[in-house]
C-alpha cells in the first residue's frame, strides 16, 4: 500500500478497500474483491506494507486465506490453509469452519501471522500466510483443558484479538468467545488464564478461571502494560503486572450500559480508548442502544466517558458495530473508522468529535482495518 | 475416463471449466487427482478429517454418495453439487 490512509473492509459478501486522499476527507471505494465470499478479517502487514492476509470462505467452499503481497492488486490462495491434523481412526477430529482472526506477529518476526479459528483454534504461518501450522501449545495444549467452558455463540466459538507484546515477540494474549482471555510467556507453548475480576452473568459461578465471553481484546502499543477489554459482560482494564481486571465501564452512563464489540485505542495514549456500545438487555438486541448510534471515549483510562456522536443519525437507526468493524490510523489527530451491521462506513478526523458517513450501501461489514 | 461436473463455486480452480475428465478408483482417489491439478479444490470441498463439506453433496450417476469411500468406475459421471448455503 501506499502512504495514504486506505481502509481494508471485510464484508458478508466480499471485500473492498476504501482509499483516502491525504486529508482523509475524498474516499474512493474499491472492489469488491472476492464477491461473495464471507470476509471475516481482512489485514495489512504493517512491517512490509505489501501483504494483505483476507479469512474468507463462502456459502459452500470451506474456509481459506487469500494473499496479496502488492496491495490488492492480485491475489493467490494459501497454499496450506489453517486446518486441524487428521485425526486417529476411531478418534473424533476437529475441523475449521472458519478462520475468524488474523494479527500479523512481532516486528521482529517478519513473515510471522497468527490466525484464530472457530472452532476455537490457533495457527501460525512463517511465510506471510503461505502456508499455516497449528500452535500445539494452544490446540493440543490449552484446548483440551478448557473445552468444557468453551460454548459456542450465534456465530460459534471463536479464538480473537491474538495480541503480541511489543517488547517480546513470546508475549503473547489472546481472547475466546466464549473461553476468556489467556496469556503465553513463552512462545504460545504454555497459555493461563488472566481473567480475575471479569464478570461471568451467563454462568452460575462468579468466580471461574476462565469461561468469560471476551469481545475484544486490545494491548496498547506503546504501553504493553495496559490492557483492556470490552467484554460480553462489560468494559475492562488491566494494568500488568497485575491479574485483576477493573470494570471501567461502571463509569458508563446507565442508560447505555457497557456493553458492545469493539474496543478501540488511541496508538499513542494509553489513557484514551474508544468503544461502541449496543443494547445488551432482556433479549440483547445487538442494536444502538434507543437506536441512537455514538461512540463513546475515555481519556483517562476509564474513570469517565463522553458521548460522541455529533454527525450521526438522532434516531431510528438500529444498526451495530462488529468486534473486528472498528479501528484508528496513527494520524494527528487520530482518525477513527467503523463499519455497521447495515453496510455504511462512518470517519472522524478529530478522534471522534464529528463523524461523516464514507460510505453505504455496502452488505453487512464485518471487519474494518487501516492499510 | 470418469466424467466430473463442476459447480461453479470451484469455477475459480477450474478456470471456468464445468466439466472435466480424471481418473480415480475411489471418490477419494478422484479428489486426490483433482486437487494435484487444481491445489486447494479439495480442501474447500472436504474438510481435514474427510468429511464432505454441509453444503456440497456428491452424485454418482445420479445416486448421492455419502462419504469418499464410494467406489468409482472409469465410465462413471461424478456430479459436484453446491447445495443451497443461505443468503
Amino acid at each position: 500500500m501506499d502512504d495514504q490512509i486506505a481502509l481494508l473492509v471485510g464484508t458478508r459478501k466480499g471485500a473492498f478497500i476504501h482509499r483516502a486522499d491525504p486529508a482523509r476527507e475524498k474516499w474512493k471505494l474499491e472492489g469488491p474483491h472476492y464477491l461473495g465470499n464471507i470476509v471475516n478479517h481482512l489485514v495489512a502487514d504493517p512491517r512490509d506494507r505489501r501483504t494483505l492476509l483476507m479469512a474468507a470462505k463462502t456459502g459452500h467452499l470451506g474456509p481459506t486465506v487469500f494473499r496479496s503481497s502488492d496491495g490488492a492488486r492480485t491475489w493467490t490462495e494459501a497454499r496450506q490453509p489453517p486446518a486441524f491434523p487428521k485425526a486417529a481412526a476411531g478418534e473424533e477430529g476437529r475441523s475449521v469452519e472458519s478462520v475468524f482472526w488474523l494479527s500479523p506477529g512481532h516486528a521482529s518476526e517478519p513473515g510471522v501471522w497468527y490466525a484464530g479459528t472457530s472452532p476455537p483454534g490457533l495457527f501460525r504461518s512463517n511465510d506471510n500466510g503461505v502456508t499455516w501450522q497449528g500452535v500445539a501449545g494452544f490446540n493440543d495444549g490449552l484446548y483440551p483443558q478448557i473445552k468444557s467452558a468453551i460454548v459456542p455463540g450465534p456465530d460459534g466459538a471463536q479464538v480473537h484479538s491474538v495480541c503480541v507484546d511489543p517488547t517480546d515477540a513470546r508475549h503473547l494474549y489472546l481472547g475466546i468467545s466464549i473461553g476468556g482471555v489467556f496469556e503465553s510467556k513463552d512462545g504460545a507453548q504454555t497459555w493461563l488464564p488472566l481473567n480475575k475480576g471479569v464478570a461471568a452473568d451467563f454462568l452460575p459461578d462468579p468466580n471461574l478461571e476462565y469461561g468469560h465471553d471476551p469481545h475484544t481484546l486490545a494491548l496498547h502499543p506503546r504501553n504493553p502494560q495496559r490492557l483492556y477489554q470490552q467484554n460480553h459482560c462489560g468494559i475492562y482494564r488491566l494494568d500488568r503486572p497485575g491479574t485483576q481486571w477493573k470494570r471501567i465501564g461502571l463509569n458508563m452512563p446507565k442508560d447505555v450500559g457497557d456493553i458492545g464489540f469493539p474496543i478501540v485505542l488511541h496508538p499513542r495514549d494509553p489513557d484514551c480508548a474508544w468503544v461502541f456500545p449496543m443494547d445488551g438487555t432482556e433479549v440483547w438486541p445487538r442494536t444502538s442502544p434507543d437506536g441512537r448510534p455514538a461512540v463513546f471515549r475515555t481519556r483517562d483510562g476509564g474513570s469517565s466517558w463522553q458521548r460522541l456522536d455529533k454527525g450521526m443519525p438522532q434516531q431510528h437507526a438500529w444498526w451495530t458495530v462488529k468486534r473486528q468493524a472498528m479501528c484508528a490510523d496513527g494520524g494527528d489527530p487520530v482518525g477513527l473508522y467503523f463499519g455497521t451491521t447495515s453496510g455504511e462506513i462512518w470517519a472522524s478526523n478529530d478522534e471522534g468529535q464529528t463523524w461523516s458517513r464514507i460510505a453505504e450501501h455496502l452488505p453487512h461489514i464485518y471487519s474494518v482495518t487501516v492499510a | 475416463m470418469i466424467r466430473v461436473l463442476i459447480p461453479s463455486p470451484l469455477f475459480s480452480y477450474t478456470g471456468g471449466q464445468k466439466q472435466i475428465e480424471a481418473e480415480g478408483d475411489s471418490l477419494a482417489g478422484l479428489l486426490d487427482v483433482l486437487d494435484r491439478r487444481y491445489p486447494g479444490m479439495r480442501h474447500r470441498i472436504v474438510d481435514e478429517q474427510d468429511r464432505i463439506r454441509p453444503h456440497v453433496r456428491f452424485f454418482v450417476n445420479g445416486d448421492m454418495a455419502g462419504s469418499l469411500d464410494h467406489t468409482l468406475s472409469a465410465d462413471d459421471e461424478v456430479m459436484i453439487v453446491a447445495a443451497l448455503s443461505g443468503g
